[in-house]
């Protein structure tokens, strides 16, 4: 009998029509647990390289956590993986709510997805019974309105469906995957859902998932379930709310955006709005969020309510979290959040992103003003900031006209359309849109997680040590008195010597030794999270949170029996990161790639900059183009990764990087 | 007779409007009645159901009550505070209409049992939103049995079937003890 997990995959070949049901190896979640860690070896060992994220080679999965529907509140993060149609690299985009855990009671750990089916098709698994069935029925059906839809044909209300709307069809770059209160929205991963004819997959399982060591796991479930609770009553002092609780950020519960509407450039500005937040708006927007709010929820066996069900007069109900609440009011410069929970609706069911879809529209937007999208690319386009914003949305998802080129995001449509309109897609890292902030002062750590973070986006990188120092040494002693979450001590004495000026302040404090430290701690909670499907907000994204480096070895123990401690598992997680790191590498990932966006921080100091650099790479164990070295594959069992490298000419016997691979410099 | 008894009388109190749909009610409960206790999980085993339609905000965990051997006859939908309740939303039974509330595998029905051993019932412990909460009261038993209404029933029961059929079944209901 298996532990924790089910043993078992579930294979689907759309070109065929097969669908089988695959043993897996046990040994493997050994090496790298499960979610993201085997995910990326499945990609490695089974897409080539080269292929093409719109080809049938490329594969998509949808993957359960090892601790996925154990009592370890919040463990239900679905892990989709495939190759990005917008970075060409890695996507592993994830999502909340309640499709893994019905995954695996289902009796799968994984669903992988290959070649693509000749029509568009649903997938619905019930238990053992699995079936393609057809979709041409649901074609430009929202993804909200095709969840229920399903339900209603299949009669089973329990069933939990995972849908994408008309933006995953056109395989739209933005598009994302829909799924209750939940969507994996980054990355593109709706498009190569759409792109093998994927509609939606629904899901209802009704078997047992067992523990290895019931009453030791229990123990540690109260333990965790008691600290979430002493944590809402203990909000982390001298923080901006958002970051003083647990779960992600509590956007459907505040209505107080002071902070985030002047502080953030939202959309494709420079610029902040000073002075936005008047007394006027804050009574327009409290009352408009305070209506249209109907509920807090929360995904599977989690106590945080991170979500809400919105609905307003005239148009149907949906679910949303996080920032998408005020992306596209600001990016728009309508200063009505009526106006933004509106838009959203639509733009849910059409299923995009709420990042990249408002920061590509504001980005249209100022290339009219500038002269380079002409009054014939907006033909029909109504004048007002709202219509033009809805026009954009229909035109963008329709892959019509200028939304076509808009489609593919704010890099490869800057290099479509040329005549400047590079510099207007300033907000990027490795072709993705980013969190809107321009900043003065650079912060040696988020420089470093801004240039190597391979999930493209900082949220999914940050976490677990302040943003910025205290200004008092009372209030870091007082902070440091029960920071248990500590790999090492020495992290402490980071946190006390950190200054808002002087020498021991931003950018040379915390130095480039310590700012990779801190990374590398930042990185390893995420990495592990995203393998045990453990939601960010629970564990690698808040300060202080009740998951961490000394309690994670004893859970995985309990529930799979698998003999684990601290160092065992920093391996594994080394393992996973240069895993993931080696399947970009041979995608073409180098050096030159990894740098913010040029205006992120108006105080920019190159040699440091390039010290930082070479100092995380030399502590990961990498060369100076970011590529593991032979000797660090082979201390973590990825010999395999070290041969293909040098057969492929990426490592040379000396282990000196040869200069960038053609295949690599073609797509850029 | 003398004394009065007294028994206890837990109450869980279900709050609608605190309910955030988590389900951890039915992960606990399918943990703790697992076979060993908390060795596997699975909420269709659950003695506590959540009927969730979030996007007509409907919350309704339920306990898991008698079985019912057939279904009714009748329906209800209820109507509250601007919501439609679907049948059956509120009714506690293991009845052949639905499969909440029956073991999945063998199709037996399944009880809520309070946790017996716990100090309070571990749905009511984990649902650390305040949607479940457990209350106790002491109550005075109703012990006496009233010997007129069980010759009222025995007679209607003599007039349908028959004197010499009751007495069998009497009979034979002694016998399995």
């Amino acid at each position: 009998m298996r532990y924790g997990e089910t043993g078992f995959n579930l294979e689907i070949d759309l070109t065929r029509g097969t669908i089988e049901r695959v043993e897996t190896d046990p040994g493997l979640t050994e090496l790298y647990l499960g979610g993201l860690g085997t995910n990326a070896k499945i990609m490695w060992d089974r897409v080539p390289p080269e292929a093409d994220p719109f080809s049938p080679e490329n594969i998509l999965i949808f993957s359960t956590g090892l601790l996925c529907c154990s009592p370890a509140p919040g463990a239900n993060r679905t892990i989709v993986t495939t190759y990005s149609p917008q970075t060409k690299l890695l996507a592993y985009s994830m999502m909340g709510g309640v499709f893994a855990p019905e995954l695996k009671f289902a009796g799968y750990d994984k669903i992988i997805f290959r070649g693509k089916s000749p029509g568009l098709v649903y997938i619905w698994i019930h238990n053992d019974k699995v079936e393609i069935r057809a979709a041409e029925h649901l074609r430009g059906k929202g993804a909200v309105e095709t969840q229920e839809l399903i339900r209603k044909e299949l009669k089973v209300p329990d069933a939990q469906v995972a849908a994408i709307g008309l933006a995953g069809e056109n395989r739209v770059f933005m598009a994302s995957i829909e799924q209750g209160r939940s969507s994996a929205s980054r990355l593109g991963v709706g498009a190569v859902m759409g792109d093998k004819g994927i509609k939606a997959i629904a899901v209802r399982g009704t078997k047992d998932v067992n523990i290895a060591r019931p009453a030791e796991f229990m123990k540690l479930c109260d333990e965790v379930m008691g600290y979430i609770k002493s944590r809402e009553d203990k909000p982390v002092p001298g923080v901006m709310p958002i970051l003083a609780g647990l779960g992600s950020p509590q956007e459907m519960k505040h209505v107080d955006e002071k902070w985030h509407t002047e502080n953030f450039m939202w959309g494709n500005a420079r610029v902040r709005r000073k002075n936005f937040w008047t007394p006027e708006i804050e009574e327009n927007w409290k009352a408009t969020q305070l209506s249209a709010r109907k509920r807090l929820i929360s995904c599977y066996n989690c106590p945080m309510k991170c979500g809400a069900t919105i609905s307003l007069p005239g148009m149907s109900t949906y679910m949303m979290k996080c920032f998408s609440k005020l992306t596209y009011s600001m990016a728009a410069y309508v200063d009505s959040l009526d106006f933004g929970f509106r838009i959203a609706q639509r733009a849910t069911e059409y299923g995009v992103d709420g990042f990249s879809m408002p920061q590509t529209m504001a980005f249209a937007v100022e290339l009219k003003e500038a002269g380079i999208l002409t009054d014939a690319d907006f033909a029909g386009c109504p004048s007002d900031n709202e219509g033009r914003f809805y026009w954009l949305l229909d035109r963008i998802v329709r892959r019509e006209g200028i939304g076509d080129i808009l489609a593919d995001g704010t890099y490869w449509a800057a290099q479509k359309i040329g005549k400047g309109a590079e510099a207007f897609a300033h907000n990027n890292i490795k072709k993705h849109e980013q969190l809107p902030l321009k900043l003065s002062m650079l912060n040696p750590v988020y420089y470093l997680m801004y240039c190597t973070g391979e999930k493209m986006n900082i949220t999914q990188i940050e976490g677990q040590f302040p943003q910025s120092p205290f200004p008092t040494m009372a209030e870091r002693e007082d902070f440091i008195r029960d920071w248990i979450q500590v790999p090492d001590e020495k992290f402490k004495r980071y946190l006390l010597d950190w200054e808002l000026r002087g020498e021991r302040s931003n950018p040379y404090y915390p130095t480039p030794e310590m700012a990779t430290d801190i990374v590398d701690w930042q990185e390893m909670m995420h990495f592990i999270d995203d393998s045990l499907g453990m939601c960010a907000g629970l564990s690698s994204f808040p300060l202080k949170p009740p998951y961490h480096i000394h309690n994670y070895p004893r859970f995985i123990s309990a529930a799979t029996g698998i003999d684990m401690d601290e160092e065992k598992l920093k391996t594994i997680y080394r393992r996973t990161r240069n895993l993931v790191r080696a399947v970009n590498v041979r995608r073409g990932l180098r050096r030159a790639d990894e740098k913010p966006p040029e205006d992120h921080w108006k105080k920019r100091f190159p040699e440091l900059e390039e010290n930082l650099l070479d100092t995380y790479y030399k502590f990961k164990g990498w060369n100076s183009e970011g590529i593991p070295t032979r000797k660090t594959l082979r201390e973590l069992d990825l010999d395999y990764v070290a041969e293909d490298f040098l057969k492929r000419g990426i490592l040379t016997d000396a282990e000196a990087a040869p200069a960038i691979a053609d295949t690599a410099k073609t797509e850029k | 007779m003398g004394e009065k008894k007294k028994k206890t009388i837990k109450t869980i109190k279900i709050d609608l409007d605190k309910c955030n749909g988590c389900r951890a009610c039915e992960v606990i409960c399918s943990a703790f009645h697992a076979n060993p206790k908390y060795s596997s999980n699975n909420p269709a085993r659950s003695r506590i159901r959540m009927i969730r339609e979030p996007i007509r905000d409907i919350y309704v965990p339920v306990y898991a009550g008698e079985q019912a051997k057939a279904e009714c006859m009748g329906r209800d939908r209820y109507a509250i505070g601007g919501k439609e309740y679907d049948e059956c939303v509120f009714c506690r039974a293991s009845c052949p209409s639905r499969d909440l509330f029956r073991e999945p595998d063998s199709g037996l029905p399944l009880k809520c049992d309070m946790c017996e051993g716990e100090i309070e019932p571990l749905c009511v412990k984990w649902c650390i939103t305040g949607a479940l909460t457990c209350e106790e009261r002491e109550e005075d038993a109703a012990e006496e049995v009233n010997m007129a209404d069980v010759g009222a029933g025995l007679e209607s029961l003599i007039a349908k079937y028959g004197l010499e059929k009751i007495a069998d079944a009497v009979a034979r209901i002694s016998r399995k003890g």
